[in-house]
């Protein structure tokens, strides 16, 4: 396992490379990235703290990236303490009642009057619940209200689609950058999350920074978050929304403010002059013939000329060339993880979802390439793993 | 006529020979199915009710097996979804619900000293309607076309044809068909508990079981039209594509969840009350004294019911909600803990106080109350909407759910059997067998559900087919599924021991020396239910009234013979129980099966699209549920009233308020009221949430006029009139003015349904435009469909008339078809003004 300060090396330089060490984690092969994303780095420390908790000893070491007791947030974090609160009464009640019970069985005939049973009733089941809910009302109202944001905030527009997400950062003043299934929030900064839908209901929630909301046709949910650790974490579809529902991720990476910043200007920068954009692959052909998918007699074709004469851009863009069906694929290499976060992310993966996605994630609406090659899939990979 | 000599043997043995002739059931390998004597169809009922529980664990089973590790393929996400979905679905309607219906039905008549239920043949329709319902439902999974859209079908997924396929349907209109024959049920109930009561039980005498009957019947029949209305909405949209949950079309998938939940909610508290009830009666017979806090545990009740209406939006709170219904509903679940609260500490007072005799029955509600309790204290927990931000639809919510409902659902009824069996098939359950499979349940359950709520809360989201473990709950998991087996292991005991009672000695009477009326029963009891019908004067007459058994065994108390060969049974007041009357029960009669297999047949036909066949087999179920009633009800008794003992003679006939026709009327179109409130909840929810509701009048949007709504409700409102006028002259010895009042009625009501029509026809609205149109044919189909049942009303009334069986003394028909006329009036005068003169307004 790597330590916690190469998970932050990670979150800030994502995806500078693509091969990358493979190590065991919970007996699952992946690479050491995924490793260290999964233990949550520092978050491993607290989630060991925890272990007053009995159940907890049934946990493996790799805990906390998704977890609502392992929050990252303000509003998770209030909510956890409120949790620990609730379940210590819980606890506390449910022994009280249960020591109650065992002395009434005990209790030998006509202990207790009528009107000591009337009065029983009364104390302990009207009007000491009443008390007690009261309380808990009052504790909770407050926290029933959004964070406060600024007009000048960051946005981020998340869309929910079967089965993946759609990113949208909208920086004021500047023009947006669209990403999808890994949500970057700037620690320490109010971030106001628009959640919609064109399809069925899906719900957002990342547990360790805030709860869910869900995502409805017709309608605009925010949700006002402030994460207040970098790391990397977590989040997954609450609702269920079809087939591939189990494998509805995403990732969220909480990067430092500046590194943040340098992030959304580098991700809006194209980094070649040969992106398809300018390679004038503005219109894919709708029937890409065989002579461009053989390409040049004796030469390979490259994987931009295969992503081009398969008709990738029809669905998927990238630098805004293409089409808005599938998930946008300019910041793909560093994305850190496949299919919903549902994969690891490297070239032999890749390849193989593209040429029969439902392989490796039933439900899913791509369709299935069954004369691509191999070695087609992977020189397509390797070009989609390039920054762009 | 002087009353028989109860001292003499002989006397009472030819009335023995008698009431056992009367009650005898119908032999044969067919004809015994068309029985419908309580204790037979009440034991179908809850056997099949039982069956189809076992099956649904199965599913259960198969689910853990899924889970039990990361990455699992055992079944395909296809198969897993159907699962999920049919193992929640069949608890709840196939399980939970009608399993309090059966037992109700199978021991209220023993609880209340009745011979039977009012409507004997309502109680075998609902049961056949339940089994070809649930059949079809259910079977689905053996042809991969189950229901996958989850219990709470949550549109658009469950509404789009690409998305989902035959299992919406077969979950739509199977369950409808279903809820359907609940409604009957519940009908037949509360009738039952009103009116069927023994002489002297007055409402607070009542023992608590029917006490929570009542409560539970009552809140069936609100909580079900909710989802019945959405249902239509929801098939009308799938059939014939009406916007109602389409947000590009101004429809909102919201609705459906709202309409959902007004049911759902109050849902749990149906299936949980009746489990409050069994301990009700468990606890006072092992505590060997009354209960404690016998209004307490009445008015909590009660209570419980009207609250659990008011909470439907806790299970909303993430659907981005403003703060103040946040704040309301968070408030008002919470409270809902109070009641519940109540009635535990009835319980912990009545033991207290008194002397505790352990048995198999008690350690079950003992268990359960323990498991209850944390169902309880965790449901507290998410009724902050806060905290549910981050349980909801997690692991910890499957945790809650399972903890309330087999704390307070499944283990009480598992110990009621134990209690219970003895009554039924006069034998006792191995206690030995019952507390191991009590334990073996016991552990299992929460070694399977305390685990959960940590899984929900590191991140497991429900209904996934599997998850990584990156997530960290690989252990968690595996645990629960070893739990669960554990579980299941604990109910094959169970069921083991239920089979081998049949090889078991009789039990002595009343093996329990419980106090309540129902333990009166012999061990081997007849038919005929009890022996004679008793004065009651306290709520646990075995211990407080001296001799009380052998004064009903030697038919001492009221209608201890059947010297016309007739079932009947005695109707008294509602309050006080004063006898009324002496009903004729319907005896065996293949009708209601006919009914059954007729009306499922259109909701099954029009599942797979046979608009045409559906249609007949509408027509069928018509004319055989006619026949019934014409046959069946209203019949006109020999003589006008008979002796039932003591020196009281009652009526053998009633009409209005006095019979349980009239209250069947009445409660059925409190019912139906609730369904049409329903749809006109839907017509001001779409105005509330969207601004272009209505749209602005352009072709196919615009209408439906102020003319033909008003023409037809004009029209409505005379065959209202007319139908009261014909009540009226009828009993005034007007027979001919009658006659044609009501065939003017029908011919009203027939004009009406046709100008409701009218208006959204002449004026092109087009309901797949948008949901305004749609929503507006909806509420005009709802009152044409019930302007043509209105018309069928007059004309059956009119036919009865004319036939010699309605006369200006017996004339239930017109009376009860004037209720009717009442709720149609009222929805008529709801729905036109509305339709023509909202847009305007708007």
């Amino acid at each position: 396992m790597r330590s916690s300060s190469s998970v932050l090396t990670a979150a800030a330089g994502a995806g500078k490379t693509n091969v990358r060490e493979q190590v065991e984690c919970n007996g699952d092969p992946m690479t050491s990235d995924e490793c260290a994303r999964r233990t949550g780095g520092p978050n491993l420390e607290r989630t060991l703290r925890l272990a007053a908790l009995p159940v907890t000893l049934l946990l493996s070491g790799c805990a906390g990236v998704q977890s609502a007791m392992s929050p990252f947030g303000v509003e998770a974090a209030a909510t956890a303490r409120l949790t620990w609160v609730m379940v210590a009464g819980a606890v506390l009640i449910s022994v009280a009642v249960a020591a109650l019970v065992v002395r009434a069985v005990r209790a030998p005939e006509g202990s207790l009057s009528h009107s000591g049973g009337m009065s029983l009733i009364l104390w302990a089941g009207a009007i000491g619940p009443t008390i007690i809910l009261f309380g808990l009302l009052i504790t909770a109202l407050p926290m029933m209200r959004q964070l406060p944001v600024a007009p000048n905030d960051l946005t981020i527009a998340v869309g929910g689609e079967q089965f993946w997400w759609r990113v949208q950062y909208r920086p004021t003043g500047a023009p947006p950058v669209e990403d999808a299934n890994l949500v970057r929030v700037p620690v320490g900064r109010t971030v106001r999350i628009l959640l919609t839908s064109p399809d069925v209901i899906h719900s957002f929630w990342v547990p360790g920074l805030a709860g869910k909301v869900d995502m409805i046709p017709g309608r605009t949910n925010t949700l006002v978050v402030r994460a207040t650790k970098a790391g990397t974490y977590r989040g997954q579809c609450t609702e269920f929304c079809g087939l591939a529902h189990a494998k509805m991720a995403f990732d969220v990476v909480a990067m430092e403010p500046r590194a943040f910043d340098a992030w959304l200007v580098q991700a809006r920068t194209p980094t070649r002059l040969s992106s398809p954009a300018q390679a004038g692959a503005l219109t894919p052909p709708l029937h890409p013939g065989p002579g461009l998918r053989r390409g040049t007699e004796g030469a390979a074709p490259s994987g931009q000329a295969l992503y081009t004469s398969y008709g990738c851009a029809g669905c998927h863009a990238i630098r805004g060339a293409g089409g808005r069906i599938g998930p946008d694929l300019t910041l793909l290499p560093q994305r850190r993880s496949l299919a919903a976060a549902t994969l690891p992310l490297n070239p032999a993966t890749l390849a193989a979802f593209i040429r029969n996605p439902q392989s490796v994630k039933a439900g899913v609406l791509m369709p299935r390439f069954a004369e691509m090659s191999d070695a087609e899939a992977r020189a397509i990979a390797a070009y989609l793993l390039e920054p762009k | 006529m002087t009353a028989p000599d109860q001292n003499d043997p002989a006397v009472r043995k030819g009335q023995e020979d008698r009431l056992r002739a009367t009650w005898a059931p119908p032999m044969g390998l067919f004809l015994r199915w068309t029985d419908t004597n309580n204790n037979r169809v009440g034991n179908w009922y809850t056997a099949t009710a039982f069956g189809f529980m076992l099956f649904a664990g199965l599913l259960a089973l198969l689910i853990r097996a899924q889970l039990a590790v990361p990455d699992n393929d055992l079944v395909s996400a296809s198969t897993f979804n159907q699962l999920f979905t049919l193992h929640g679905s069949m608890m709840m309607f196939l399980f939970a619900v009608p399993m309090f219906e059966a037992v109700s039905i199978l021991i209220l008549p023993q609880l209340l000293g009745a011979r039977d239920l009012p409507f004997p043949r309502l109680s075998a329709f609902g049961y056949w309607s339940f089994l070809i319902g649930g059949v079809f439902v259910s079977g689905s999974i053996f042809f991969d076309a189950a229901p996958d859209g989850g219990w709470f079908m949550y549109p658009p997924l469950t509404t789009d044809p690409a998305l989902s396929g035959l299992g919406a349907d077969i979950w739509m209109l199977g369950l409808s068909f279903i809820e359907v024959s609940s409604i009957a049920a519940a009908v037949e109930l509360i009738v039952g508990v009103l009116k069927c009561r023994p002489p002297g039980m007055r409402l607070n005498l009542m023992p608590l079981y029917a006490w929570y009957i009542l409560v539970v019947a009552v809140m069936i029949l609100f909580a079900f039209p909710p989802l019945i209305a959405g249902d239509i909405l929801f098939e009308m949209e799938r059939l014939l594509d009406w916007p109602f949950f389409d947000a590009t079309r101004g429809g909102d998938p919201l609705l459906w969840q709202h309409l959902f939940w007004i049911f759902g909610h109050p849902e749990v508290y149906i299936v949980f009350l009746p489990s409050i009830a069994i301990f009700a009666m468990v606890v006072p017979t092992f505590a060997r004294r009354h209960v404690v806090g016998y209004p307490w545990i009445v008015l909590a009740a009660v209570g419980t019911g009207f609250l659990s209406f008011g909470l439907w939006v806790h299970h909303m709170f993430a659907t981005g909600l403003p703060n103040i219904s946040l704040g309301f509903f968070s408030a008002a679940s919470e409270a809902v803990a109070i009641p519940t609260a109540v009635q535990i500490f009835v319980f912990i007072a009545t033991i207290w106080a008194g002397r505790v005799v352990w048995s198999t029955p008690m350690l079950y509600a003992a268990g359960s109350l323990a498991i209850f309790v944390i169902g309880g204290l965790t449901g507290v927990m998410v009724a902050v909407a806060p905290f549910d931000w981050q349980a909801h639809d997690t692991y910890f919510i499957v945790a809650h759910l399972h903890y309330v409902l087999i704390g307070g659902t499944v283990m009480p009824l598992f110990g009621g059997l134990y209690y219970y069996w003895p009554l039924v098939t006069g034998k006792k359950l191995s206690d030995r067998m019952g507390r191991t499979a009590f334990w073996m349940m016991f552990v299992g359950m929460n070694v399977t559900f305390l685990p959960m709520h940590w899984t929900g809360l590191m991140g497991m989201p429900r209904r996934v087919q599997t998850y990584q473990s990156s997530l960290g709950v690989d252990g968690l998991n595996l645990l629960s599924t070893v739990g669960a087996f554990l579980f299941a292991a604990g109910v094959a005991v169970l069921v083991a021991d239920l089979f081998r009672s049949p090889w078991r000695p009789l039990a002595r009477r009343n093996p329990w020396d419980a106090g309540t009326l129902e333990w009166t029963q012999k061990a081997d009891s007849e038919d005929w239910g009890i022996r004679s019908v008793p004065l009651i004067e306290s709520r646990y007459p075995i211990w407080d009234q001296p001799n009380f058994v052998r004064n009903i065994d030697e038919g001492r108390y009221f209608l201890p013979d059947a010297e016309e060969g007739r079932r009947e049974s005695i109707i008294t007041t509602v309050l006080d129980a004063r006898p009324l009357q002496v009903i004729r029960l319907g005896g065996p009669s293949i009708k209601p099966m006919l009914a059954a297999v007729t009306l499922g047949g259109v909701f099954i036909l029009t599942t797979y699209h046979l608009y045409w066949s559906a249609l007949v087999s509408g027509v069928l179920a018509l004319g055989v549920i006619l026949w019934w009633l014409w046959t069946g009800t209203g019949e006109i008794p020999e003589k006008p009233e008979k002796p039932i003992g003591h020196g009281i003679t009652v009526p053998l006939y009633a009409s209005g308020p006095t019979a349980p026709g009239w209250w069947a009327m009445f409660i059925t179109m409190t019912g139906d009221a609730t369904a049409f409130a329903s749809l006109i909840f839907g017509y001001f929810f779409f105005w509330t949430i969207h601004a272009d509701f209505p749209p602005p009048p352009t072709p196919g949007l615009a209408g439906p006029g102020v003319f033909w709504p008003m023409m037809a409700l004009g029209l409505i409102l005379a065959g209202w009139a007319l139908t009261i006028l014909a009540r009226e002259t009828n009993a005034r010895g007007g027979v001919g003015i009658a006659r044609i009042a009501l065939a003017l009625g029908a011919a009203a009501s027939i004009g009406g349904g046709l100008a409701a029509l009218a208006g959204p026809w002449f004026s092109g609205l087009d309901p797949v435009l948008h949901v305004y149109p749609a929503i507006v044919w909806v509420l005009v189909i709802w009152v044409a469909a019930h302007a043509a049942l209105s018309a069928i009303m007059q004309l059956y009334t009119l036919a009865r008339s004319l036939f010699g069986r309605m006369d200006p003394v017996h004339d239930a028909d017109v009376r009860n078809i004037t209720v009717y006329q009442h709720f149609f009036a009222l929805s008529a005068v709801i729905t036109f003004p509305l339709i023509a003169f909202f847009p305007g307004v708007a």
